[in-house]
């Protein structure tokens, strides 16, 4: 498997309200807390497309 | 009215969405394969830009290039490159919604890209946001001058057959528009200049096959859902034929490129003084004697 870019994690933030992520390495997700969203990591690649994250709600 | 609204307010703004994101991401994804084959306009632009850059005296650690159809640019200026675009890139997004934390790069550049953004004015904040202090942006967007021949024809056609005309081809930012976009944006020392780049095909259908190519089809959100139909573009290729020909037959077709730099601010970078500051009078600076106006009225 792929490994992000360390140094892109450092600067990503969240792209809708520009907060700062959660890493999860197991679920190779970005998660933001205050959009409630998820972004995938596909292949080392992270996805910060609002319309492929997944939803965090209930 | 001759002139369009310079602006429109911000909640309008956020509402109008001339392009179509995802169709975008579509054309390019459909290009990227032959690539190569169509991307010479991107190979000139990428070159200006780097010849831009190379007349820069200064190091960029980390650097973002935005849009990566082109080649990566080649700098021994640039210690580690992210590359984004909304598809075949190292991350993927939108800059429109761009996911960098406040000043965290030195160096943002684009070749061809954000001609296609939305909202530019919001675009342009997010980089210049996203650089550091004295951070750079350059970048090459294509302009209002762009395909004039082919927009031209188009509606002609459409109308001789229809009576009526939609847009069919993107509308591109103005250059003269530009330079202040950049300092609503906030960036520094704004420098901005355009170059035609004028093209020939054999005909109208080389011309389509080539914008395909490039990842440029029509994107115009609202775009004429029914399908234009052969006898449309049979008419413009003639009236292509007829206007914007050379002698040899082969059809011209124009390519306005602008070019964009601008920094982010930072206290080093030369500023006009406050007025009244000045230390020497204008007098002294002549080697005259200064006259107050008195003297000159009664005189």
């Amino acid at each position: 498997m792929n490994k992000v870019d360390p140094k892109l994690l450092e600067i990503l933030v969240c792209p809708l309200t520009k907060s700062p992520l959660r890493y999860d390495s197991e679920a190779q997700e970005l998660i933001s807390e205050q959009a409630k969203l998820a972004y995938p990591i596909r292949d080392g690649i992270p996805i910060m497309l609002v319309d492929e994250a997944r939803s965090l709600e209930d | 009215m001759k002139t369009a609204p310079a602006q429109t307010s911000h909640d309008t703004e956020q509402d109008i969405k001339v392009f179509d994101r995802s169709r975008i991401r579509h054309n390019r994804q459909r290009a990227a394969a032959n690539f190569s084959q169509h991307s010479f306009m991107f190979d000139w632009a990428d070159k200006q830009l780097n010849e831009r850059l190379a007349d820069i005296k200064r190091e960029f650690p980390l650097a973002l290039q935005i849009g990566t159809r082109g080649p990566a640019p080649q700098s021994s200026k640039i210690n580690h490159l992210i590359s984004m675009d909304i598809c075949n890139a190292s991350i993927i997004a939108d800059e429109e919604f761009l996911p960098f934390a406040g000043e965290s790069l030195d160096l943002v550049l684009s070749t061809l890209n954000l001609h296609s953004t939305n909202d530019l004015p919001g675009a342009l904040l997010q980089i210049r946001k996203a650089l550091k202090p004295d951070g750079l942006f350059i970048a090459s967007m294509l302009g209002g001058e762009t395909l004039h021949e082919l927009r031209q024809v188009l509606t002609q056609a459409e109308i001789n057959i229809k009576g009526g005309a939609s847009p069919r081809v993107s509308p591109f930012a103005d250059k003269q528009q530009m330079g202040a976009l950049l300092q609503r944006a906030g960036f520094n020392l704004p420098v901005i200049d355009s170059d035609i780049v004028t093209v020939t095909y054999d005909n109208i259908f080389k011309l389509f096959h080539d914008l395909r190519g490039m990842g440029e089809g029509n994107a115009i959100f609202a775009r004429n859902k029914t399908p234009p139909g052969k006898a449309l573009f049979l008419e413009a290729a003639r009236l292509y034929q007829e206007q914007f020909a050379e002698k040899d037959g082969r059809i011209v077709a124009s390519f306005e490129v602008i070019f964009l730099l601008g920094w982010a601010p930072h206290e080093s970078q030369q500023k006009p003084l406050r007025p009244g500051s000045a230390e020497h009078s204008l007098a002294e600076a002549l080697d005259t004697n200064e006259l107050k106006t008195g003297d000159i009225a009664g005189s």
